[in-house]
């Protein structure tokens, strides 16, 4: 996918997630909106995957530690061809596989996650076990800054260190925001790519709504050196959408019809 | 006297069938947390050492880790003391692990009062509550050495996860390697026809000694070894209650919510039985030797003889 397809996919999948959490009522928009630009990168030019058969074994794998912006996840799954994208109205609705946080009874979704801190483990498991075989898969995970408070977290990053798992890489969507307050506020976690070094991995800077930084950090994995990559994506909270940007209150909050109408009207693709 | 071949601790019936999984089945993976000595699975760990990860301290990221391994065909047995791993990883084994029905083991070692001196901290008497009340897992308590072993080879052969329980010491050998053990199924070790002895894990062997010693007064006790504690065998543990009438749950646990509350609720739902419980009650353990902590616990045979006189008289009212 060119750049322009890249950024016009990433503001689809943004009105994507701000209608299925208007629609459920309830929702995580503010992490979903700030790791949209990534995910789309990720999904859209980086994966190696196959829509049509979500079990491909040689397959690339996605985890999403941060379980809370499922919401992101489904739209870049429906995007991709998972599912009909008719199935996004039915988030968090008795009966629907799209539960409020990842199961996997939804097709693509690799393991249910939803308690914080517990899905970098996960992919450090998967990155181990292929390298045991020698299978060429590459393995993706998505972390929230806040979720980084939690020691397993940093039990999964010395792991993956100790083991070399180059075959490994984690987003981590620095929005400096939790459902308290600011990261910093509520329980620092900086200075991060230095306690990311020092646990022997790869640190990438980016800005984390510049798709071609994104595209470029993503070309650069997996470098074979020995070392698991964590691309620090610098992210706004609720991004796209004016009124949600910053602000803690839209961590977990579903817009009302009028905010609905206006975050489409931003969200809307430019007249050319 | 109960029929004994010597004795052996059951966590080495997992080491041992570990080794033969080792040979049989190349999926299978083995992790410990720095306790690979104690747990035994450092006899695997030597002949795979490709096979074998040490976890270090760390046990959440130990199931997580194994959860990825299993999601990428891999059987991966996981190991360390009880209350480290059904305690502290309780959360990875239940959303990470149960949820997604992940093809996860667990060793647990060192379940009960008969660690012994390292006390409360080390003796693991809660994970057949916390382990049998999460859907999608298996729960497996066998009694001793041969049963351990067959018990973990069945593991690695169940789709999904399954916890395991072993305990640290040497406990009487009462079976042999020709003796049947069916996954899922109670096995009817003793007839009878005046109270039903239900236990799990090497409380069987003290089961079998209280029924000698109640053949003794001429009291006929049945005895039924639950080693699947879930999924139940519901039809045996009826059968035996329908017919003795009474009877009397052991195990080297809490029964609160244990495995005596496993059959509680079976029987309250459909064949109200009296029952008395033998097995931990709502305290936490101790430091001192095993058979110290047995009887200051009341988990011996004659706790047990007890038992089965009381609920006999209770049942004829």
């Amino acid at each position: 996918m060119e750049l322009g397809d890249l950024v016009r996919t990433a503001r689809q999948i943004r009105r994507d997630i701000v209608t299925m959490i208007h629609a459920a009522g309830s929702g995580h928009p503010g992490g979903s909106l700030s790791s949209a630009d990534f995910v789309t990168a990720l999904y859209f030019h980086k994966l190696r995957h196959r829509p049509e058969d979500p079990c491909w074994e040689e397959r690339d794998r996605v985890i999403f530690s941060k379980g809370h912006v499922a919401p992101v996840l489904y739209a870049a799954l429906a995007r991709s061809g998972y599912f009909p994208v008719e199935d996004l109205d039915g988030l968090r609705r008795l009966g629907s596989h799209l539960q409020g946080h990842p199961c996997t009874c939804t097709p693509g979704v690799e393991v249910g996650t939803g308690s914080l801190g517990q899905g970098l483990s996960v992919a450090v498991g998967m990155a181990m076990a292929a390298k045991l075989d020698g299978k060429p898969s590459l393995f993706y995970c998505v972390n929230g800054d806040g979720e980084l408070q939690e020691g397993q977290i940093w039990e999964a990053l010395m792991a993956a260190g100790h083991y070399r798992l180059d075959n490994l890489l984690t987003f981590i969507d620095y929005n400096n925001l939790q459902i308290d307050g600011e990261v910093e506020k509520v329980m620092g976690i900086a200075p991060l790519a230095d306690k990311l070094r020092a646990f022997r991995w790869e640190v990438v800077g980016v800005d984390g709504h510049d798709m071609a930084a994104l595209v470029a950090a993503l070309d650069a994995f997996p470098r074979n050196d020995g070392k698991p990559t964590a691309i620090i994506g610098r992210t706004v909270k609720g991004k796209g959408v004016s009124f949600m940007e910053n602000i803690p209150g839209w961590h977990g909050k579903a817009p009302n019809d009028e905010q609905y109408a206006q975050a489409m009207r931003e969200l809307a693709d430019p007249e050319v | 006297m109960v029929q004994t071949y010597g004795k052996k601790p059951t966590r080495m019936g997992y080491g041992d069938g570990l080794l033969k999984l080792g040979e049989t089945d190349p999926r299978v993976v083995v992790f410990d947390a720095d306790l690979a000595k104690s747990t035994t699975t450092d006899w695997f760990a030597e002949k795979y050492a490709e096979r074998f990860f040490d976890a270090g301290i760390a046990e959440q990221n130990m199931l997580g880790m194994a959860a990825g391994m299993s999601l990428l065909g891999k059987v991966p047995f996981v190991s360390t003391y009880g209350v480290f791993v059904a305690g502290r990883a309780w959360d990875q084994i239940r959303t990470t692990i149960c949820y997604s029905k992940l093809n996860v083991k667990i060793g647990g070692m060192h379940g009960g009062v008969s660690v012994g001196p390292d006390g409360a901290t080390h003796q693991a008497l809660e994970e057949i509550t916390i382990m049998r009340v999460l859907p999608n897992m298996t729960v497996l308590s066998p009694c001793d050495y041969h049963e351990s072993y067959k018990a973990t080879l069945a593991a690695a052969e169940i789709a999904g996860p399954v916890y395991l329980r072993f305990g640290r010491e040497a406990v009487p050998i009462i079976s042999t390697p020709e003796t049947p053990f069916e996954f899922g199924k109670a096995a009817r070790w003793r007839e009878g026809k005046d109270v039903a002895l239900i236990a799990t894990g090497h409380m069987v062997y003290h089961a079998l000694a209280a029924a000698e010693a109640l053949a003794g007064e001429g009291v006929s006790a049945l005895v039924l070894n639950v080693h699947t504690i879930k999924p139940l065998d519901e039809e045996a543990v009826l059968a035996a209650a329908a017919q003795c009438g009474c009877a009397v749950t052991c195990e080297e646990h809490q029964t609160t919510g244990g495995f005596g509350g496993a059959i509680a609720e079976l029987l309250a739902k459909r064949r109200p039985t009296p029952l008395r419980f033998i097995g931990v009650q709502d305290r936490f353990g101790e430091s001192g030797q095993p058979d110290e902590l047995f009887e200051e616990f009341g988990l011996s045979a004659k706790f047990i003889v007890d038992a089965a006189r009381e609920v006999m008289q209770a049942a004829k009212k």
